[in-house]
């Protein structure tokens, strides 16, 4: 391929199809990872941003990204990553709340974290099931490090919550 | 000592704060009291990995020598860490691991809330994103010590213990040393003395909801930060650093 002809926009719309490997209906853009695509000295360079810091998704989607690029034949990248500005639920975009929500996973509710976490008040989640507000927190921690575990007291369901970060 | 010097230590303190706390409450995998809190404490031992890592990474960054995060870890021995000695402690029961964790976590939030702002970027950027995940940490802990100390008469003597068993580690904390003292001027790292006043308003609060009492005794362990450690680390690291040494080449 000629290199010349790779725009940004172009290997934003390849990177569409790499999704959170724990979340698969989740983009590395909806989920707010993917930084920057920018040319440095002909060099294509991904800056993505990790959304905890232990996220051992991390390592699968800088080998998602690479793999992804290299079928459509771009070779000459490579992989930032940055912490700053620090990853948090804001980053996600509405889509990405929208999918999560039909995939069963109840989206984050508040802009940021609660700035009184030390001694904070729990939210109201919506059941992604039944759609219910009849819910209560089962423990701050879920099957992922960015999720809490929720039940439903109408339909029964435990569910995850994608936590405010 | 010149700044590159302290920058260095200061690094390894925090990443091996991170790294051994994270590592003691991973032994804690497959064998918490229910489902929820195993997996509960084990987020948190990754968030503390995780944190430890990108310490790691930029004390090699600082040192120029290219060690990485896994050379810091796998390759030094006890009385090269610079952890606080309260983070090397056992677990104990499930009281004692949540008060520990409780007092480090405190400190820990305000120590990261401070650095945030350091005028070095790379300090301020690992600060900024672990303080996101401390402030669930320090929730969590605060709470099981409430539950636990304002709970049944057996709980709350058994926090009772862990607040008197682990008090004399507390100190060592809020001890400026030359690193602290430099990086303090340098308006790179935090005002002890400013953490050690927040510290002790939050864990006041919480201990009197909790109906316990604060231990009258003055007298603190130290050490930790200068690599003088307890003999439980020795025992951490044997564990922690068998494989790379039998397998010096091992990859994943």
């Amino acid at each position: 391929m000629n290199h010349n002809m790779v725009t940004a926009e172009q290997i934003r719309e390849w990177l569409a199809e790499v999704t959170d490997p724990e979340i698969p209906v989740l983009t590395l853009e909806d989920l707010g990872v993917l930084r920057n695509i920018q040319e440095v000295n002909g060099t294509w360079v991904i800056t993505i941003t990790p959304t905890y810091s232990g996220c051992p998704a991390m390592k699968t989607m800088e080998e998602d990204i690479s793999v992804t690029l290299k079928k459509h034949g771009l070779d000459n990248f490579k992989i930032e990553t940055i912490l700053k500005p620090s990853w948090t639920t804001d980053w996600m975009s509405e889509a990405g709340k929208k999918k999560l929500f039909e995939y069963g996973i109840a989206p984050p509710v508040k802009p940021t974290a609660n700035k009184k976490v030390l001694m904070g008040i729990s939210e109201t989640i919506i059941c992604p099931r039944c759609k219910s507000s009849n819910t209560r927190m089962l423990s701050q921690f879920g099957s992922t490090a960015c999720k809490a575990l929720y039940v439903c007291d109408d339909c029964k369901e435990p569910f995850d919550y994608f936590k405010c970060l | 000592m010149n700044i590159q010097e302290a920058l260095l230590e200061y690094c390894l303190r925090l990443g091996d704060n991170s790294l051994i706390i994270g590592h003691r409450m991973s032994e804690w995998c497959g064998h918490g009291p229910i489902l929820e809190q195993d997996i509960a404490l084990i987020n948190i031992a990754l968030d503390h990995i995780g944190q430890a890592r990108n310490w790691l990474t930029l004390a090699g960054e600082i040192e120029g020598k290219g060690r990485t995060e896994d050379d810091f870890a796998y390759k030094r021995d006890a009385h090269q860490f610079r952890n606080l000695l309260i983070t090397e402690q056992p677990n104990g029961n499930w009281g004692d691991t949540l008060m520990r964790g409780f007092l480090f976590d405190t400190f820990n939030f305000y120590l990261h809330q401070i650095l945030q702002h350091s005028k070095h970027e790379g300090i301020a950027a690992i600060a900024e994103k672990s303080l996101k995940e401390i402030n669930y940490h320090v929730k969590y802990s605060s709470e099981w010590v409430i539950r636990l100390g304002d709970g049944t008469e057996v709980s709350h003597q058994k926090m009772q213990d862990a607040l008197d068993n682990l008090w004399m580690f507390t100190g060592e904390m809020f001890e400026a040393d030359e690193v602290d003292q430099l990086l303090l001027e340098e308006s790179i790292g935090a005002d002890l003395q400013q953490i050690k006043e927040a510290w002790n308003d939050h864990v006041r609060e919480v201990i009197d909801e909790a109906t316990l009492k604060i231990p009258e005794s003055n007298w603190f362990q130290k050490g930790g930060k200068q690599g003088r450690h307890t003999e439980y680390l020795g025992y951490i690291l044997a564990e922690m650093q068998f494989l790379p040494r039998a397998y010096p080449d091992a990859v994943w």
